[in-house]
């Protein structure tokens, strides 16, 4: 199987750590913004961004796993359905900024269900997005993400692996190819 | 696993271990959603669901009614009471002329035992059946063990009484095929009249003595007296009912330990149950209601993704 690196262990962290510096440019101490996770991986992200932010800062973040499973709009047209994971937003989202996390922006299309799924707990009073990898030309939904760790031209016959040390034991995104028989 | 195997829910008898797993995780998440401001999630936005009752509910009814809006289905009821079955025509005539309005999932009570089985043989459609006769109340059972799993933290090794009219009671025989999958000990409590002889085949315990009974038990679920269910009288009154197998403040306060007290519902207060115990912190009575949507709410999605 045919496939490219593209961010490491060292390069991962040097991304995050940049993305959490432009966070804190544009959120000042946090106190009216919080981060919304998005299951699964987006969560791993998240829990890293708010410590960092936490050590550079000093400040305190609040952070919330969301699960889009019930709001997906593929919910009936996939083979194997997907099995929910935990929602947990522990505070009002409203009249506060709200960052989703995710790790790969691809069709945008669970990025639009975070959306609905979101919505359920207030109104929030600005909406961004944060991904590490953005698949560029991909989109099915007019969704552009604010903070990129990385912007990659990919191919439909492509997918983005990503392994983080939470689950995977190692960090590492690769770009692969799906191999037809 | 993530979905189940069949396409319908007919009956705890012909549902997995694993499966009643699964609808309990993922009830787990639904009883978050229906805990928020917002209680209602876009699943099953572009399906409709015919609730089809040849018999009188009021809770399973509104329960799956509940469960069918908070996950965005279109509802359509129907009561045999008020409708053309009156005029003669038959349960699959009725069913189809349903189905061809473009209905995707049927959930029905009948008052005959097997009525969702001979449909699920002659209709292409996924039915859950919200209780047959005396036969099966498969989702009255789930949310009965994951009440008591979500009191007690697990079910396995926990001993369970039944207590009351088993003979004509759909809620009991779901209970044991549940409360046994999920590795409990299952004992039936009540007049001898009232306990049907092939019980014990089904692995279950049978005690008369009601106070032997609660201490042996970590839970009891106490039925109704069906009295409408009954063809012939099986005790001289329930006044003698109340006297020997009514659960009363006193017979609970001399148990050795706490045990917790379910009650499918209607209650009849002062008959089965008295309103003290019925109203004490380790009833799960109204828990059971509530667990009851997000059970309802569990079962459908899972039947609708497949």
């Amino acid at each position: 199987m045919q496939k490219r690196l593209l961010l490491d262990g060292q390069l991962l962290q040097i991304t995050i750590q940049r993305l959490c510096q432009h966070l804190i440019e544009n959120h000042n101490d946090f106190s009216s913004t919080v981060i919304l996770g998005l299951q699964p991986r987006g969560v791993f992200l998240a829990n890293r961004i708010q410590k960092v932010i936490q050590e550079l800062e000093g400040c305190h973040v609040d952070i919330g796993y969301l699960d889009t499973t019930f709001h997906r709009d593929d919910f009936r047209r996939r083979v194997v359905p997907k099995k929910a994971s935990e929602t947990r937003v522990p505070f009002l989202i409203e009249d506060k900024d709200v960052i989703l996390v995710d790790d790969v922006l691809f069709t945008g299309r669970s990025v639009r269900a975070a959306m609905d799924a979101m919505i359920s707990f207030g109104r929030p009073k600005k909406v961004e997005l944060l991904v590490l990898i953005d698949r560029l030309y991909t989109r099915q939904l007019p969704i552009e993400a604010n903070y990129v760790g990385k912007q990659v031209n990919t191919l439909a016959s492509q997918y983005v692996e990503v392994g983080l040390k939470e689950q995977s034991g190692d960090d590492s995104i690769w770009l692969m190819n799906i191999e037809v028989e | 696993m993530n979905q189940l195997i069949k396409n319908n829910l007919l009956g705890i008898k012909e549902l997995s271990l694993q499966e009643i797993d699964l609808i309990f995780e993922t009830a787990d998440y639904f009883k978050d959603v229906i805990n928020r401001s917002i209680k209602r999630v876009p699943s099953l936005r572009d399906i409709t669901i015919a609730n089809i009752f040849f018999e009188n509910s009021t809770r399973t009814k509104l329960s799956f009614e509940l469960a069918e809006k908070r996950l965005s289905a279109d509802v359509i009821n129907f009561s045999s009471s008020s409708s053309s079955v009156k005029k003669g025509e038959t349960l699959i005539d009725t069913v189809n002329n349903i189905l061809s309005m473009k209905v995707d999932m049927i959930v029905i009570r009948h008052s005959s035992p097997g009525a969702p089985h001979f449909l699920a043989k002659h209709i292409d459609s996924k039915i859950v059946n919200a209780g047959d006769g005396t036969h099966e109340h498969p989702t009255q059972a789930l949310l009965d063990a994951y009440s008591i799993r979500e009191r007690l933290g697990y079910i396995e090794g926990k001993k369970v009484v039944i207590i009351g009219d088993i003979l004509h009671s759909r809620v009991a025989i779901s209970n044991i095929f549940a409360l046994q999958k999920l590795g409990a000990e299952v004992m039936v409590c009540g007049p001898a009249t009232l306990i049907p002889k092939y019980i014990r085949t089904l692995g279950v315990k049978v005690e008369l003595d009601i106070k032997k009974a609660l201490n042996w038990c970590d839970a009891a679920n106490i039925l109704r007296i069906q009295l409408e269910r009954q063809r012939m009288p099986y005790f001289p009154s329930l006044r003698e009912y109340t006297l020997y197998y009514g659960v009363n403040e006193e017979i609970v306060k001399e148990l050795d330990k706490e045990i917790i007290i379910l009650h499918p519902g209607p209650i009849n207060r002062g008959i089965e149950i008295t309103s003290r115990v019925a109203d004490a912190d380790n009833a799960l009575i109204l828990d059971q209601v509530e667990n009851g949507v997000a059970i309802r709410m569990a079962v459908l999605y899972l039947l609708a993704s497949k």
